[in-house]
């Protein structure tokens, strides 16, 4: 299976999916790559729940700003015509629909489009919430980043989560290493499948139905 | 002539209480007030409830003076962070109640109070672990949990600058939760760089007007 995509990949394969003008909110952790395969022709904007607008990348080694910061408390800086606000307002943007598009990582995700992204049955930690709950209801459109499987070969696609749930009815589109699956009315469907599985073998490692009208092809540049 | 400016950290933290519920600004270390924090634990008020996006990391600002043993309860969005290992320590071993609330409803339960709105219905946790047991109104075909006030008896918020009618500005993406801060409790006391001269900050620079501000005091920065 070594047309599976890699992290970079399914990254790169969000990214192309993002249209021209989009404000855009990327998750903590594994979405935050995909702000670094946009298409240089196309100008987004990205947002981020601690009150920045026109978020840009990384500072070069001593340029970080301990006031300049994004939702996983790394440096950031910030665009030429980017802003900054308050919570209350940042929030407002989030649940008041302002947002074309969020990216989430997920624990699990259902059929039915309900995620688990925020906590587990293992209940040895504190549990914490942050602002996934507000993004997941609020923006338009949601999509999953997220590798198809567990590290232990699990499902993560089933027909109801396990785990408790960040919102329900929320994802629009699920991205993984094998395929891009999206969640509709009648159920998943499969867009895209990486060449050298077949769409039962992917069945095999999803535990819900997938239907699968017209299957193009998942590939990604080398990354 | 209305001066809310105060010399010392005693004349800017005297009549906190034991039992307050106070609010406290920052996301991370971002806009943390970091030495009001630390000067409370001299100032003696005890078996206090936190408000605020985080639980502290190291063991100075919020962290020291949960480690002092002066926090019975903390209400956040979020308490883990690399770091946070005196919150997660004492939350092990039993001594501090912790509250888990959605980033954007922490931030708007706030500014309800500071609005005086009675509530509020938001879909954000409509369907989970944390909307459970909470009043639900379907509108506009979206299921919606009724959310109340959450009110301060003292806010502590860092700003940039201030001046004697207690007008405020921020650093960037340390604004975060001190606007909302600022307007939701009895009594706020704002942490500033630098002191301004009346109508040096412009007026539509002003981010935090000058009636939800009761305290102003010059601390040079920390760390």
């Amino acid at each position: 299976m070594n047309t599976a995509l890699n992290r970079k990949q399914i990254a790169w394969r969000i990214a192309q999916e993002i249209k021209e003008g989009s404000y855009v909110n990327l998750g903590i952790g594994m979405p935050e790559m995909v702000a670094n395969y946009i298409p240089k022709d196309r100008e987004i904007v990205f947002h981020s729940e601690n009150g920045l607008l026109g978020m840009g990348p990384t500072p070069d080694k001593g340029q970080e700003d301990g006031d300049l910061i994004n939702a996983g408390k790394k440096p950031v800086t910030l665009l030429e015509g980017g802003s900054y606000f308050s919570h209350t307002d940042s929030f407002a943007m989030i649940r008041g629909g302002h947002l074309d598009l969020c990216v989430l990582g997920a624990f699990q995700i259902s059929e039915s489009g309900d995620l688990a992204n925020w906590a587990t049955l293992n209940n040895s930690k504190p549990p914490g919430v942050g602002g996934a709950m507000d993004l997941a209801v609020g923006a338009r459109q949601v999509f999953v980043m997220t590798e198809h499987c567990t590290k232990d070969g699990q499902p993560k696609i089933m027909e109801h989560c396990s785990y408790p749930l960040t919102g329900t009815g929320v994802v629009n589109k699920i991205f993984t290493d094998l395929a891009v699956i999206d969640v509709t009315e009648e159920g998943l469907v499969v867009r895209e499948k990486v060449v050298d599985i077949t769409l039962g073998e992917l069945q095999n490692k999803t535990a819900a139905a997938l239907f699968e009208p017209k299957v193009c092809e998942l590939r990604a540049p080398i990354l | 002539m209305i001066d809310k400016r105060v010399d010392t950290i005693d004349a800017a933290l005297s009549g906190i209480e034991d039992g307050s519920t106070i609010l406290v600004s920052g996301f991370g270390n971002a806009g943390s007030p970091i030495r009001l924090l630390e000067a409370l634990i001299d100032q003696g008020a005890a078996n206090l409830t936190i408000v605020s996006n985080n639980a502290g990391e190291g063991e100075f600002g919020l962290a020291a003076l949960m480690k002092a043993g002066r926090v019975t309860k903390v209400i956040c969005s979020y308490p883990r962070s690399a770091g946070s290992i005196i919150f997660e320590e004492l939350y092990d071993q039993g001594k501090i109640e912790l509250e888990v609330v959605p980033q954007g409803t922490l931030s708007e339960r706030m500014r309800a109070a500071g609005a005086g709105i009675g509530g509020f219905f938001t879909p954000t946790s409509a369907g989970t672990l944390l909307g459970a047991n909470k009043e639900t109104r379907e509108i506009e075909g979206k299921l919606h949990v009724l959310e109340t006030p959450l009110k301060g008896d003292v806010a502590l918020v860092k700003a940039d600058a201030g001046d004697r009618w207690g007008n405020l500005t921020y650093n960037k993406s340390a604004r975060n939760f001190g606007p909302t801060m600022a307007m939701a409790a009895k009594l706020t006391i704002a942490e500033v760089k630098t002191i301004k001269e009346l109508g040096e900050i412009s007026p539509e620079h002003v981010v935090t007007p000058g009636i939800f501000v009761d305290r102003v005091i010059k601390l040079r920065e920390e760390r």
